[in-house]
């Protein structure tokens, strides 16, 4: 099993969880989230005192998926998320040993 | 068409006239039966008591617009001044900034109750007033001519007491984010009744050494509180600012606003407020209440495109603070013209103060590095001094007669009309409120830090004030649903 951690414009966030429904996905957890990678910040003005502001707001979510459906997932996301420009975000991928669903205690692939 | 309707024009009127005149021949003839029942209501006690009437009217006329403006000006305290303090602050100290504008709103009418009615408004010296009406004594529903000869004495002191809330609640905005609640209550009382009292005795007591129309002997014209409000707070912001020194990270760690939003309703609340503490210092509901009502509006939409002009040129965009923090300043710097001045002066006097006062937030402020939190010295300091020598200078004899010579003649007013002492005299107001204000202002410090120390402790200020002094939050994270 697979976990993507994708950090996303927030403005993108309908599009993609459009292109994860079209593929059959049906579970994400969705944050707000700050931070940065090479998008400078912005400068805001208050009272003539300026302040550099270099946390941007962002959208994280979270899927863990079967390794199949992970590979089709990062294709549906990269190709919703994108315009082009730095700030587009990241995708992080990692191996998810076990998953326990807390209602049956199912575990494993069926849990997800 | 057009005759049809000419026609029935001429016939209503016909039957009005009908109706109106058989109406006042009934009254005439009700008129005499009473006369002839009660034969000494002669003439002259008719008119005496029409005359009595009329009076009673106007005071109640009066009274109704003073009671109205005074609610008016509580507002701008709370939630006016709170919120707009209150947004400006960061989350954690929001409450306890609010409590400080509204701690006022009871400390000092109790304090206003007790004394400081008395020792701003009784009689006294030329400094401060007397003892004669502490609890209120004689300050019942006759008026006091010498104040408003028009509405109830009380009325008179409900009015003046909603300046002496707002003036110290202004001192707040320097000191915020790092001041102990019961340091901060001390100092407050303290400074109402030597600060706050002694100012609007001289200005506006009888017989006060700055008193316009009550004999004083420097003149000073001060509508509605340019030094006894604005200057004296906004200066006594300034040594607070500088006594207490500045917040843990200021200026490195940003400090930004934590909800402009807040602010913005607040100065909006400001706004409307204004009116009824400039257009109230008419005393009376008559023409000279309208032209300072009018001239507040002018000064504060002037002051919102100076600020805004000064920051889009300089940073390249107008902010919403930035608009809202000009509309202040420009209340701020017409408060003592308000009923002085005409409306293409408040204009001229507004845009002046929108511009300054931005340049001393923006500007001075980071350039001597001074933590005046809020701009409390930047805008009411600034914007007061500015308003108060401006007043001098464009004050008209045409909108309010206030000077006159033995035989009753009006004199000149301001320097444009030619009365170039008049700029002399606003400076020696000026220079007594700033040498006032620095001097007690630095003695009270002195003694409520010895007493009970001024600053919360360096955990409670990263803490936030609002769970170190007062043991709850503004904004409650609440984990369940």
């Amino acid at each position: 099993m697979t976990k993507i951690e994708a950090i996303i414009r927030t403005s993108k966030l309908d599009e993609v969880k459009d292109a994860l429904h079209e593929i059959g996905i049906e579970g994400m957890t969705v944050l707000e989230v700050r931070g940065h990678g090479r998008q400078k910040g912005h400068t805001e003005f208050y009272r003539g005192q300026e302040y550099t502001v270099d946390l941007i707001p962002k959208t994280k979510l979270e899927l863990v998926l079967s390794d199949a459906l992970a590979d089709k997932a990062v294709h549906a996301i990269m190709n919703a998320a994108r315009t082009g420009k730095i700030g587009d975000g990241k995708i992080f991928l990692s191996r998810v040993d076990d998953v326990i669903r807390i209602r049956n205690e199912e575990r494993g692939e069926g849990a997800l | 068409m057009a005759k049809t309707w000419v026609m029935g024009v001429t016939i209503c009127l016909a039957l009005c006239l009908t109706v109106a005149s058989h109406h006042l021949a009934a009254q005439a003839v009700s008129g005499t039966g009473s006369a002839a029942s009660q034969p000494a209501d002669s003439q002259n006690d008719r008119i005496a008591r029409l005359e009595q009437q009329v009076a009673d009217a106007k005071g109640s006329a009066d009274n109704a617009w003073m009671l109205s403006s005074a609610a008016l000006v509580l507002m701008m305290t709370g939630p006016g001044l709170a919120l707009f303090y209150g947004g400006l602050v960061r989350k954690k100290n929001v409450l306890a900034t609010m409590m400080q504008s509204f701690a006022m709103m009871a400390l000092v009418t109790v304090v206003w109750a007790v004394v400081g009615y008395s020792l701003s408004f009784g009689s006294g010296n030329s400094f401060i007033g007397g003892l004669h009406n502490v609890f209120l004594r004689g300050v019942g529903a006759s008026p006091d001519a010498d104040y408003a000869a028009t509405i109830p004495a009380q009325t008179f002191m409900i009015y003046q007491l909603m300046f002496a809330i707002i003036t110290p609640a202004l001192i707040t905005g320097a000191f915020a984010e790092r001041m102990k609640f019961s340091a901060m209550a001390v100092f407050m009382v303290l400074w109402s009744l030597l600060v706050y009292s002694p100012m609007a005795h001289m200005v506006w007591g009888k017989g006060g050494l700055l008193n316009a129309s009550l004999g004083g002997r420097y003149p000073t014209l001060d509508f509605a509180g340019g030094t006894v409000v604005h200057v004296t707070s906004g200066v006594s912001a300034l040594v607070c600012a500088l006594y207490l020194g500045k917040r843990i990270g200021y200026p490195k760690a940003p400090m930004p606003p934590h909800s402009v939003v807040l602010s913005f309703i607040g100065a909006c609340l400001l706004w409307v407020g204004w009116f009824g503490f400039n257009a109230g210092s008419a005393l009376s509901a008559g023409s000279l209440a309208t032209s300072a009502f009018v001239a507040t509006h002018f000064g504060a939409a002037a002051a919102v495109i100076g600020w805004c002009a000064a920051e889009w040129l300089r940073n390249g965009k107008p902010s919403a603070l930035g608009a809202i923090s000009g509309a202040v300043a420009g209340l701020v710097a017409i408060t003592p013209a308000a009923g002085f001045v005409g409306p293409m002066a408040a204009l001229a006097i507004g845009l002046a103060a929108g511009v300054v006062c931005y340049l001393m937030v923006a500007k001075v402020k980071s350039r001597f590095g001074y933590d005046d939190t809020l701009d409390a010295f930047g805008v009411h300091g600034a914007g007061g001094t500015i308003g108060a020598l401006l007043t001098g200078v464009f004050a008209s004899s045409a909108v309010n007669p206030i000077f006159k010579d033995a035989k009753g003649a009006v004199l000149p007013s301001g320097v444009i009309e030619g009365n170039g002492h008049q700029l002399l005299n606003q400076l020696v107001g000026v220079a007594i409120a700033w040498v006032l204000a620095i001097v007690v202002t630095l003695i009270i410090l002195k003694v409520v830090d010895v007493v009970i120390g001024l600053r919360v402790s360096e955990d409670h200020e990263i803490q936030g004030l609002d769970l170190s002094q007062h043991g709850e939050e503004g904004y409650y994270w609440e984990v369940s649903a």
